[in-house]
């Protein structure tokens, strides 16, 4: 039920355009320039830093573990933040979407582990470390959360029924009013589902943040990321179980006692006018739900602060001159033309700077890069296919039993929101010490970090097939292969493209971290885009490490339009039931 | 105050001249509106009747300031009115309720912006809520309530903003037939006895039996581009019975009206796209429909029937029913006078035919009809007699608003379909003429 749910509301921006237009050109020479103004930034940084002390005593574990969810929550809140504004614009205003949704597309199809360095270097460069090191990780965490999260408020403020609308036009709400009483509560069950997805990947880039080096440069921050990692360089396997055993621990608690309690409340904005038979429960909120003292709480602090709010921001709209589509005044144009201009000559000249970065870098570099892209394309491919071996068969077996599916969903849950980050440096570990090549490594840590996509939506595929569909099949006596090929396969299709959409991208993002380890005086890596991201760093190597994650960008949209759209829009046109 | 339960005209509250409303730019524009000029005075009840797509909803938005006129003026005591009209207020046919808000909060959120002090707020809305009868479902939400009382809630917010005009957008017609009639009379009852300070009421309506029960003013609308065609007063005393003769002959009236006469049959087909002239668009009506229709029709001894009464049997709204009327007209099957449809010998031997018979008469008719003898004659240009639908959508988006053309198209090919004349590929997305012969033994039916 609940994949289910996930399925509708965290499909992801796949609109109508599949070929690369100029605001995508566009868009991606801007991150061009972006990348290279971070370099430039990063390669001004002092040399030597101190290095970070982890302590590897469980006593200090709850405080790394406090430090770790700050992080988390920081960024959730920027990220919040951002989706509503962002999300809001761009579905108000017809010439701002033009814009801000191709850049949405693109940023959430980007890899965004390989920006890391750049932000760091970029932020140690104007601020000090301390600072600039616990920000970068809080940027970076937030680049991971917020795509999904403001793709889903715009869908939200875009799909609002045309009635709700006029309603609030004719009884005169102000943009508050509009706001408080209809866009946020409209949006607020996307919007959290969202979330919930969003926090889980956080914690996969969390890890990744908190134990970065760059060559000698030491950033790592205190927390539970760093403490798994300086376990495994120890070889101390007790840390290593007290760490993840503590960030199970986090997981769950935040599961109970923030997330689903959230998720019950939020039930009461479902726009559908029927009841729900199957709504997602919590003993936490009927706990809550039943304490004085938490009405009280709520009834000072929340519904205090609306009420004030209410009284600073309400009102009622003035009279605005009706919607009506009229032509610019042609001062607008001018003004837009040359914004436009100087834009472009802004692009194009650090475009010259960035096109000699690029070809300071070596040929044979550049052979590496090819190479590295079509063995990390191959990773990611076995990575899918093993995904799906498993994940298919699973899928249907806990989609079509609801008894194994209320025992099972839960452990999925928990299983899937563990970051597979934290796993990395055990897992490496045994396959480095029982010497297995590190190439079944990367395969593995790709896989741990994105096979849940696919699962779930089998699930939720599975649970959608209708019952008479099941009924006739079984009148029809299709058994074995011949039920799977005319009833379940194209069932699923659709809910397996939304689902191996979202894992191949986590799985070229993973490769960052996948292919690429470090422990103790070792250096494990195979020939990959994702190995060269993590080398070029570790050697500061700025030419490099642009090369490679501009391909990797690019590779991934390209990927994206080229394919998996197009497979998208087959699923949706044929495969779908109505 | 009253006579015969008619109310005494006042002041002039919206007035509209040489209105006209279109949307798009430049060259790429479609007309929704054109030349509307009306007036809506004090105690008046008006209901805007006409087919889908005649403007009638974007006209009511129109005078409430929801959107803008492209031409002409609109004004409101007078005065021209720019954005939102604060003198009226909207019932919306979907109730439009924030189903996040009780009953009483749906109410008062109305009078929030208005900044009516708090205890005002909760004062007013209990009161109109017990007035409209839900009194204890204050702290309901709208989703445990049936649809008749979500739209109670939506009146009485309505009522709560105690607008000047108040404007529904078909209020009833997403209701079950009998809370829709409780519903009616109440308002009724509420708007004859003055006991809501309203002034004018403005009624978009899909039935023409609820506009005569209620209003004191029909205006009746055509399409392309949206006019008016009639204004019809109504001075049947009040109470209205439904079964009465006077009634019913108001209902006959205007149901001549809406669906017009049939015209001779060159002007009924009219022209193919590219052609010169107005492109004949064809009705959305699916074969079926078209079938039962002159089934039901044959069933009378005179083969002619009221078509309120054809209305009345199968549908609530005559919206349903024009488009078959259309298209059984279009296709010489019957024909229209006077608000009755009689078959002609063709539309009787359709009536009367088995599968395979009825096969053959409706392609033998289709192939006359403009756009589907357009369609042959393109693909038969072809060599492989096969063209996209995307050519064709291109073609016909020259005439008519794209979401149109997609209508279009898709009842071409469902027509060309059953006739056999050409059919639609999947896979490829292309219609094609079928070269095999189609027509088998017809299936034995089960």
């Amino acid at each position: 039920m609940e994949a289910l749910r996930r399925k509708t509301i965290f499909a992801t921006g796949q609109g109508d355009a599949a070929y690369l237009g100029w605001a995508d050109i566009l868009i991606l020479l801007g991150l061009a320039v972006a990348v290279y103004l971070g370099v430039q930034l990063a390669s001004s940084t002092p040399p030597s830093l101190a290095r970070a002390e982890i302590d590897l005593n469980p006593q200090v574990l709850p405080y790394y573990a406090l430090q770790s969810v700050r992080r988390m929550a920081a960024a959730y809140i920027l990220s919040l933040l951002f989706s509503i504004v962002y999300g809001y614009f761009a579905a108000r205003s017809r010439s701002a979407e033009r814009v801000l949704l191709p850049v949405l597309d693109v940023l959430q199809s980007v890899p965004i582990l390989s920006f890391l360095p750049v932000v760091v270097l970029a932020l140690t460069a104007v601020l000090p470390q301390a600072v600039a090191v616990e920000l970068a990780a809080i940027v970076l965490i937030f680049t991971s959360q917020v795509w999904n999260m403001t793709y889903s408020f715009y869908q939200s403020l875009r799909t609002l029924p045309r009635e709700l609308r006029e309603a609030a036009s004719v009884f005169r709400f102000n943009w508050w009013w509009r706001f408080r009483r209809v866009d946020l509560p409209f949006a607020s069950i996307g919007l959290l589902w969202n979330s919930v997805m969003s926090w889980a990947g956080g914690w996969f880039f969390l890890m990744a943040a908190e134990i970065f080096t760059v060559g000698d440069k030491d950033f790592r921050l205190p927390g539970v990321g760093s403490y798994l990692q300086e376990a495994a360089n120890a070889n101390d396997t007790t840390a290593i179980l007290y760490g993840v055993l503590t960030l199970v621990l986090i997981v769950v608690l935040l599961d109970q006692l923030v997330w689903r309690p959230l998720l019950v409340w939020v039930e009461k904005f479902k726009i559908e006018t029927v009841e729900n038979d199957n709504p997602p429960t919590s003993w936490f909120y009927n706990l809550l739900s039943g304490s004085r003292l938490a009405g009280a709480l709520h009834q000072v602090l929340i519904v205090g602060t609306i009420k004030a709010l209410d009284r600073r921001l309400g009102g009622a709209r003035r009279f605005e001159p009706a919607e009506q589509e009229r032509p610019l005044h042609w001062t607008q144009r001018a003004a837009r033309i040359l914004a436009l201009t100087i834009f472009v000559v802004i692009v194009i000249a650090l475009g010259i700077q960035l096109i000699q970065l690029l070809l300071s870098v070596s040929l044979d570099d550049y052979g590496r890069v090819a190479a590295g892209t079509v063995a990390t394309a191959l990773r990611v491919l076995s990575a899918m296919l093993i995904a799906m071996a498993w994940t298919i068969p699973l899928g249907v077996l806990i989609g079509s039993n609801p008894r194994l599916a209320n025992f099972l969903q839960p452990l999925v849950q928990i299983a899937a929101s563990t970051p597979a980050t934290a796993f990395f440096p055990l897992i490496v570990l045994v396959i480095v010490s029982n010497g297995i090549s590190f190439n079944v490594a990367a395969v593995l840590l790709m896989l741990l970090g994105t096979q849940w996509y696919v699962l779930f939506n089998v699930i939720a595929g599975t649970t959608a097939i209708p019952k008479d569909l099941r009924d006739m099949t079984d009148l029809l006596r299709f058994k074995g292969w011949n039920r799977w090929r005319k009833l379940i396969l194209p069932s699923l299709f659709p809910y397996l493209i939304t689902g191996l959409i979202t894992a191949s991208g986590g799985a070229w993002n993973a490769s960052i971290v996948a292919e690429y380890a470090e422990f103790g005086q070792q250096t494990y890596n195979v020939i990959g885009l994702g190995a060269l991201i993590s080398e070029a760093t570790a050697k500061g190597d700025f030419g490099l490490l642009t090369a490679a994650t501009l391909t990797m960008s690019v590779v991934v949209v390209i990927i994206n339009r080229y394919f998996w759209r197009r497979l998208y829009r087959l699923a949706a046109e044929r495969y779908t039931m109505e | 105050m009253t006579t015969h339960g008619h109310k005494v005209l006042g002041e002039v509250l919206v007035e509209l001249r040489n209105v006209g409303k279109r949307y798009g730019r430049g060259d790429k524009y479609t007309e929704a509106l054109r030349g509307i000029n009306l007036t809506i005075r004090e105690g008046e009840f008006v209901a805007l009747l006409g087919p889908s797509g005649c403007g009638k909803s974007t006209l009511l938005r129109i005078i409430a300031g929801l959107i803008g006129a492209s031409e002409g003026e609109v004004l409101y005591r007078g005065k021209p009115l720019r954005g939102v009209n604060p003198n009226t207020t909207i019932v919306f046919q979907s109730f439009a309720l924030y189903p996040w808000l009780t009953v009483q909060e749906n109410v008062e959120a109305a009078l929030e912006p208005l900044g009516v002090p708090r205890l005002e707020r909760t004062k007013r809305a209990l009161r109109l809520i017990d007035h409209v009868g839900l009194d204890g479902f204050e702290t309901a939400y709208p989703r445990e309530l049936s649809g008749g009382m979500r739209q109670k809630v939506g009146f009485a917010r309505a009522m709560a903003v105690e607008p000047e005009l108040l404007c529904l957008d078909e209020p009833f017609s997403a209701l079950d037939v009998l809370s829709a009639e409780s519903l009616r009379g109440e308002l009724m009852e509420l708007w004859l006895s003055g006991g809501i300070p309203t002034k004018a009421i403005l009624m978009v309506s899909h039935n023409i039996e609820e506009a005569v029960f209620m209003a004191d003013r029909l205006v009746i609308m055509d399409k392309n581009p949206g006019h008016i065609v009639a204004d019809i007063p109504n001075n049947l005393p009040h109470p209205r019975r439904r079964k009465e003769k006077a009634f019913l002959a108001m209902v006959d009236q205007v149901y001549g009206q809406i669906v017009g006469k049939t015209r001779p049959e060159a002007e009924e087909l009219g022209s193919a796209p590219g052609e010169p002239g107005a492109t004949r668009a064809l009705p959305a009506a699916p074969i079926n429909a078209i079938s039962g229709l002159l089934e039901r029709v044959n069933e009378e001894l005179t083969n002619k029937i009221d078509i309120y009464r054809l209305a009345d049997e199968f549908v609530n709204d005559y919206d349903e029913i024009l488009p078959i009327i259309e298209a059984v007209e279009l296709l010489g099957f019957a024909s229209v006078e006077a608000g009755d449809l009689s078959l002609t010998p063709l539309g009787q031997a359709f009536a009367e035919g088995s599968i395979q018979a009825r096969k053959e008469i409706f392609a033998a008719r289709v192939k006359r009809v403009p756009m589907i003898r357009w369609i042959l004659s393109m693909l038969k240009a072809q060599s492989d007699q096969r063209l996209s639908w995307d050519v064709f959508i291109a073609a016909l988006s020259r005439e008519f608003p794209p979401e149109v053309a997609e209508r279009q198209l898709d009842t071409a090919v469902d027509w060309g379909r059953y006739a056999e004349l050409f059919s639609y590929d999947n896979s490829d997305n292309t219609i094609f003429i079928e070269t095999e012969q189609p027509i088998s033994q017809p299936a034995p039916m089960p």
